[in-house]
């Protein structure tokens, strides 16, 4: 039982990815730790439950990554989804971490996929986590047992008193019961905010009612909030997030990977008036995949529906919810509850638009497009006439938000007078925006809180010893 | 293999494995399942016999209770296994042998101890039965005569034979058409039958999870050690056989001579590894394991537990007059284990090894879709 008397050299606020690796790390550097997380156990770990790989820097072949990944490359691509909304420094520092991660990520038990040499695109990137990250979760929580920190389920982080940029003291509530604690150094990793909808529904208005939030219900900006109450330095934009199209049925929360479609570019994709309302083959998939769930974010209702027939309903991996099925498109129409005339004449004039003859290829831009459309649809534009027809109800999934603490290097939080606050440090998605100030490169998220909970342990550790 | 409801939620939490693929380095299952997009009630059987309920995926399942969703495929899939022992029984009219298997296994030894201690007695003199007998050849079979012995095992061993054959051919075909069978994969699924690769966590180092997410190599070694016990006895009684019908050896045999060592290091092998996996069984985890299953696991542990400690007892008191009292009760358990054979838990080996082996024959099909 942790002594909640006694003054830790370093109290973890998260329970996920990086408050491990900060905890893990401070404990190995002699620190006493305690780390706090809001969910009960079953649930502990943050969205790095619904995690699956790590994208790292290599310059040669591994028994995990295939080819060879170098810092420019790496660097390239988080410029190009970014559009340069990133912090130069910090990236190349983090990107030229990653490489270095994996021996003590198997110290911890972490365990890894062997590299699947062509059957993922991600191979050559990313590493993958044996079991996902559920499995990486349980094997860091094992060593964190293992080496004596003190752990604390269903414990949410309600105050961190900051007295002129130093932390004195930690309000927290443990299973509804208030208690003050006292540590050398603080670690907020404890997410962004996206579970919190009256938080996001200042920026969103209703329409937060039917979002889906992807993971973890207990990422509730609680930490981020108070911190940038007193005066800590915010960065990334607070009005945006990370948001994908997903199956419309999904629940509510921690959905996880499985709610995802990939139905949109082989459909005509229409919303609740039954019109089309955007180009379903402007590029493939992946790159399109994160600006699907703000589009229909923009729909009335925030709903959307993908229609194909059987000739493209082979050629995307399935959600987890049964395709909605009928023998015509009117039938389809009314089992998902569109209008059956408006819809016959959407199809009907998408149908009439398609410029025959090209060959159709789903591996790349195959150029089969309408014409006279608004919007033209630009790739894989073939007729919609083959039944049965399948369908999909569509809602915006939020995976993260952007807004976090500005951290320096050493992953210590930096204040608004732009002073650096005297004992409390950041990883994890809390301070991701400070490198990922926009879009996101899978895996990414992992990298920066493995490399930046590495960081703000060390150095937390170092701090309270010295 | 019939639709039921059992078949239809592991059908369904397949489906959910189909859409995450996070699990699929850790054994054989999921691999096997991202060739299919539609899972007949015989691909669910073929799955589920493939599952060695290692627990991984269970502790690694984002979705595993309490999530609202429950996937549980280590419990999905063992429920399944239950219904498919029933399913392809042979005959079929036995199938009924598995739905109390617990109490059939254990009434059929009962009987069997008692048959042959009652004939054991009815046929030796009156007053000679507790009379220490000569360690000379043919001491036993002045108990229990050999061709008794026999006629007794080689039909009731032949009938178990035939049983798990036909069984296994029930579920080669519900399983629909499978790729030919090369000498490759049978190569392959004899490796995974003999090392329990798929209890070693993905990577073989890690084994499996018994009550937590924290993973042992005790089950496999367990098993290996109930396994290899097991057939180092059954080689004991083959060379036995052949000693006394081609060489005209007969028993009892010095404790130094092949047919003694290979039993008694087969009868401890197997004892500890029985007894072992028992004890697993008081603190495993009751989540990812169906409990229908129980009965009938702890009926042939302890039926093979039973058969080695009365081997090994039999041995130690060979020269006394225990002796014939302790061959009748030793010999009414063997003869319930070949008995029970094809209508207990053995069965398990018998469909493990053939889904082992329709799996080698996919091994370089391509998983659908996916990242």
């Amino acid at each position: 039982m942790p002594d909640l008397r006694k003054t830790y050299d370093v109290l973890v606020a998260g329970g996920g990815n990086a408050a491990l690796c900060a905890a893990i790390t401070a404990r190995q550097a002699g620190a006493s730790v305690i780390l706090l997380e809001s969910a009960p156990k079953a649930f502990r770990g943050g969205n790095s439950r619904h995690t699956r790989n790590l994208r790292a820097m290599h310059d040669k072949p591994n028994d995990v990554l295939t080819d060879a990944y170098h810092e420019d490359e790496y660097w390239d691509d988080l410029l190009r989804v970014t559009g340069g909304n990133t912090d130069e420094s910090l990236a190349r520092m983090t990107i030229r971490a990653s490489s270095g991660v994996f021996g003590w990520m198997r110290d911890c038990g972490v365990r890894f996929q062997p590299s699947l040499t062509g059957t993922l695109n991600l191979g050559r990137t990313n590493a993958f986590f044996l079991g996902g990250g559920k499995a990486l979760l349980n094997a860091y929580y094992l060593t964190a047992e293992r080496l004596g920190i003190e752990i604390m389920y269903d414990t949410e982080v309600v105050s961190l008193n900051m007295d002129d940029g130093v932390v004195r003291s930690v309000d927290i509530t443990n299973r509804g019961f208030p208690e003050t604690l006292h540590a050398r150094c603080v670690v907020a990793s404890s997410g962004g905010f996206q579970a919190n909808l009256d938080w996001m529904r200042q920026y969103w208005g209703d329409a937060v009612d039917n979002f889906v939030i992807r993971g973890t219900p207990y990422n509730r900006g609680r930490v981020l909030k108070n911190l940038l109450d007193q005066g800590v330095a915010a960065i990334g934009d607070p009005t945006q997030c990370h948001a994908v199209a997903l199956d419309a049925r999904a629940p509510k929360f921690d959905g996880g990977i499985t709610t995802r479609l990939d139905s949109v570019p082989y459909s005509v994709v229409v919303n609740q008036n039954g019109d089309r309302f955007y180009d379903e083959g402007e590029d493939v998939w992946p790159k399109r995949y994160a600006i699907w769930g703000r589009l229909i974010a923009q729909q009335p209702g925030q709903i959307a529906y993908s229609i194909c027939d059987a000739k493209a309903f082979p050629l995307f991996m399935p959600s987890v919810y049964p395709a909605i099925k009928a023998d015509t498109i009117e039938e389809l129409a009314v089992k998902m509850k569109l209008d059956p005339v408006k819809v016959r004449q959407t199809v009907d004039a998408y149908n009439a638009a398609v410029i025959p003859g090209q060959t159709f290829d789903n591996l790349k831009l195959d150029g089969n497009k309408t014409a006279g459309l608004t919007p033209n649809k630009t790739n894989w534009a073939r007729t919609v006439d083959k039944g049965p027809f399948y369908g999909y109800p569509l809602r915006p999934g939020i995976t993260f938000t952007y807004l976090g603490v500005r951290v320096n290097e050493r992953a210590q939080v930096m204040m608004e007078n732009g002073q650096l606050a005297g004992n409390l440090f950041a990883s994890g998605e809390i301070m991701s925006g400070n490198i990922l100030g926009k879009g996101y490169l899978a895996g990414f998220g992992m990298t920066i809180g493995t490399v930046f909970g590495r960081i703000a342990g060390q150095e937390a550790a170092r701090h309270a010893r010295n | 293999m019939q639709e039921t409801e059992a078949v239809e939620r592991a059908r369904h939490e397949i489906e959910v494995c189909n859409a995450c693929r996070y699990c699929e380095g850790f054994c054989a299952v999921f691999p096997a399942l991202e060739l299919r997009r539609e899972f007949s009630a015989g691909d669910v059987s073929y799955l589920a016999n493939l599952c060695h309920g290692c627990r991984g995926c269970y502790y690694a399942c984002q979705y595993s209770p309490p999530h609202e969703w429950g996937i549980n495929i280590p419990r999905a899939l063992a429920e399944v296994r239950a219904e498919s022992y029933v399913e392809y029984a042979w005959p079929p009219g036995f199938a009924r042998a598995f739905e109390r298997n617990g109490t059939l296994v254990s009434l059929v030894t009962a009987l069997s101890i008692a048959l042959v201690l009652i004939l054991s007695m009815a046929i030796s003199a009156p007053g000679q039965f507790f009379k220490a007998r000569p360690m000379e050849a043919d001491a036993f079979y002045s108990v229990i005569p050999l061709w008794a012995m026999q006629v007794v095992g080689l039909a009731s061993f032949g009938y178990a034979l035939l049983a798990l054959w036909m069984g296994a051919r029930n579920f080669w075909k519900d399983a629909g058409p499978a790729e030919s069978v090369g000498v490759v994969a049978l190569g392959i699924a004899l490796w995974d039958v003999l090392t329990l690769k798929n209890l070693g966590g993905g990577q073989g180092v890690d084994g499996c999870n018994d009550n937590s997410e924290r993973f042992s190599m005790r089950r496999r070694y367990l098993h290996h050690a109930m396994f290899y016990g097991f057939m180092l006895c059954f080689a004991a009684t083959t060379v036995g056989f052949f000693y006394h019908s081609f060489f005209g050896w007969a028993a009892p045999y010095a404790y130094l001579s092949v047919p003694v060592v290979l039993g008694t290091v087969g009868g401890v092998l197997l004892t500890i590894g029985t007894i072992g996996l028992f004890a697993m069984k008081l603190i495993e985890d009751p989540m990812p394991v169906a409990r229908r299953m129980l009965a009938g696991d702890v009926a042939l542990l302890m039926l093979l537990a039973m058969s080695a400690i009365t081997g090994l007892v039999l041995l130690a008191v060979r020269a006394t007059g225990a002796m014939p009292l302790a061959m009748a009760i030793h010999l009414g358990f063997i003869l319930a284990l070949f008995l029970v054979l094809p209508y207990s838990k053995m069965v398990h080996g018998v469909y493990r090894s053939a889904a082992l082996l329709r799996r080698a024959t996919e091994r370089n099909m391509k998983p659908l879709g996916g990242e």
